[in-house]
């Protein structure tokens, strides 16, 4: 599924455009398209975990190739996310040496805990679940991926329900 | 014997100062200031090391293939992309020991006479992306990469690229692809990376593993390497043990360990957990065929299984496998091949790029079939049908993605073929059986 259309105009922060421009900077003259994976990782940072069409109009303008080129790389690749979701993803990895380890068990423990299906979003916004496959991390399972982090041995619902209520009360103090 | 993660576990030894107090970067004083690149290439040929990332070719031959006569700008390209389901090595040597791997980077550029090297890491890695980054940094600012490195004259710039999530990136033409900042199509081969690679310049794509191992061959001698493991599979190896296992973790091996060893030694995996039975093992990453316990702790000859090319390799895919990547999967007698055969299969039909439409098409039937045999839909002629689909993806692909899904399927058919049969006959106990899948059946045939 193609992105959202937001219809807003994108504007990265003086921070952001520095970062962006320290990135092109890295790859050889005349290589610059190299640097698409990383800018878009840093746009979705930037721009609320997600890229919609104005934010990859707005990478292509910035690497000086066409929208399309964006677009394609966008969707072939799993970590980015054309459609919003939640404050947190918490990206829980379902594939054989984990499903083997209670990994099956997280998923279904998580979709009873926070009450919607693997793929969907809570209503007060804070949590996407989302099932990937792996992410080597496999003589640590159970696990998942929440942001930049990963969270391993979750065997337990205590764990699980420690971790849920500590990145609730951190969304809290943000507010 | 140790050489790669010898020193992992003395304090501080992911920081400059105290790698280098340990001995570290000293291969790159030797090779820069003693060597000259064909020596240090002829020391790596010598050493028998193969590829660590799966495949193992041998990493010298493969660097003696670089055109370097052609005078264009050569690269090397790091593959930190780990994606193989059950290998979580290069993941552990990046965090723990980073500079393992930047020394290696340097001592390697050296000998191919390239100016810029490129780790792809993959995109969740994102703490190791910045681990390495550090570890650059540090590197850059003791003079041991740069411009002029340790005064010898010669330049070097490394570049860590986040991928964006995809198996398939890990395959060395897709990752190529990928680094050029395009989807991750992998290349009709050849033309040969080292020939036409990155930006269509000489490239050599080697794992992390690998890389890694040069330090201890430019300063030990290819020779001494090659006496370590045995003669067809030099030196040590690392192996990420997962599934059920007493002590799942990341361990460094001497190649030709006994495989029963490896399994049940305290040392190492320490046995099956919860006091089960063993059932099978995946011993190289999920595309290589599993084994039934009889077959990966002794050969068809009976001979004792070793852990290392030729031997896990023994007796071809009808009673072998493969040493992949180390990813080493163990399955306790609770666990059903049907159910992790699909579950394998679900991944590579996700992980297909698309481009050939055996592989595109052909993982998507094999998922389906193994969804309805593992629910209890199935029936007799659905197991000769996913035979059948296999078979026809096995080799007509561009890259070995293809098999990697074939193998798996195929070698739970051979080995495990009456757990397909007993789906089918008891479809009852099929669905029961399968803990919180009830509610999740869609019957997708």
């Amino acid at each position: 599924m193609l992105a959202v259309k937001t219809g807003k105009q994108i504007e990265f922060s003086a921070e952001a455009l520095e970062k962006a421009s320290q990135i092109i900077s890295r790859y050889p003259e005349g290589r610059q398209k190299s640097a698409l994976l990383p800018l878009l990782h840093l746009t979705q940072n930037e721009l609320g975990g997600y890229l919609s069409v104005e934010a990859m109009d707005y990478v292509a303008r910035m690497l000086h190739i066409q929208p399309i080129e964006v677009y394609e790389v966008a969707t072939f690749y799993s970590m980015f996310n054309l459609q919003p979701v939640g404050r947190y993803m918490l990206e829980v990895c379902h594939t054989g040496p984990c499903a083997i380890r209670k990994g099956e068990w997280l998923v279904k423990y998580l979709e009873e805990k926070l009450g919607i299906k693997s793929g969907g979003t809570t209503p007060d916004g804070l949590f996407t679940l989302k099932e990937v496959e792996c992410l080597a991390a496999c003589g640590y399972a159970p696990m998942m991926q929440i942001g930049e982090r990963y969270y391993e041995f979750l065997d337990t619902p205590e764990k699980v329900d420690q971790l849920l209520n500590e990145l609730r009360s951190k969304m809290a103090q943000s507010n | 014997m140790k050489i790669l993660l010898d020193k992992v576990n003395v304090a501080g030894i992911n920081s400059l100062d105290v790698y280098r107090a340990n001995g570290g970067y000293a291969s790159v004083e030797k090779a820069l200031r003693k060597m000259t690149p064909a020596e240090i290439i002829e020391e790596v040929k010598k050493s028998g090391l193969r590829g660590r990332g799966g495949a193992g070719f041998p990493t010298g031959m493969k660097w003696s293939f670089l055109d370097k006569k052609s005078g264009r700008p050569r690269y090397l390209v790091v593959n930190a992309d780990e994606s193989e389901p059950g290998t979580f090595k290069d993941r552990y040597l990046m965090e723990h020991i980073p500079h393992l791997l930047i020394e290696g980077i340097i001592a390697s550029c050296f000998a191919l006479e390239s100016n810029l090297a490129f780790i792809y890491v993959r995109g969740e890695f994102k703490w190791i992306i910045n681990i390495l980054w550090k570890a650059i940094g540090e590197a850059r600012d003791a003079g041991l990469l740069g411009k002029n490195i340790l005064g010898t004259g010669f330049d070097l710039d490394i570049v860590v690229h986040p991928g964006g999530g995809a198996y398939i990136c890990g395959e060395e033409t897709a990752l190529l692809e990928s680094l050029e900042g395009k989807r991750g199509n992998p290349r009709l081969k050849p033309p040969f990376p080292a020939v036409v690679g990155l930006y269509g310049m000489p490239t050599v794509v080697n794992n992390v593993e690998s890389i890694a191992a040069v330090p201890w061959i430019v300063l030990n001698s290819g020779d001494a390497y090659s006496k370590i493991g045995t003669p067809k599979s030099a030196g040590t190896k690392l192996i990420s043990a997962c599934g059920n296992i007493n002590k799942p973790g990341v361990y460094e091996i001497e190649l030709g360990l006994p495989v029963e060893e490896f399994i049940f030694s305290d040392e190492w995996c320490g046995g099956i957990a919860n006091g089960k039975r063993m059932k099978a093992v995946v011993a190289g990453g999920s595309s290589v065929p599993i084994l039934p316990t009889e077959l990966i702790l002794k050969t068809a000859n009976g001979e004792k299984r070793l852990m290392s090319y030729e031997s896990l390799q023994d007796g071809g895919f009808l009673t072998g496998t493969m040493l992949g990547s180390g990813g080493f999967i163990v399955y306790d007698e609770n666990q059903c091949i049907v159910r992790n055969t699909w579950n394998f299969t679900r991944f590579y039909h996700h992980e297909s790029c698309g481009q050939c439409s055996p592989c595109r098409e052909g993982t998507g039937w094999m998922e389906r079939i193994l969804h309805k045999l593992e629910n209890g839909h199935g029936s007799m002629s659905d197991i000769e049908l996913l035979w059948d689909v296999q078979k026809k993806i096995e080799g007509n692909t561009i890259c070995p993605l293809g098999d990697a899904a074939a193998w798996p399927v195929a070698s739970a058919i051979r080995h495990f073929r009456d757990e397909f049969e007993w789906h089918v006959t008891n479809p009852k106990e099929a669905m029961e059986r399968n803990f919180g899948i009830r509610e999740k059946i869609e019957v997708a045939v």
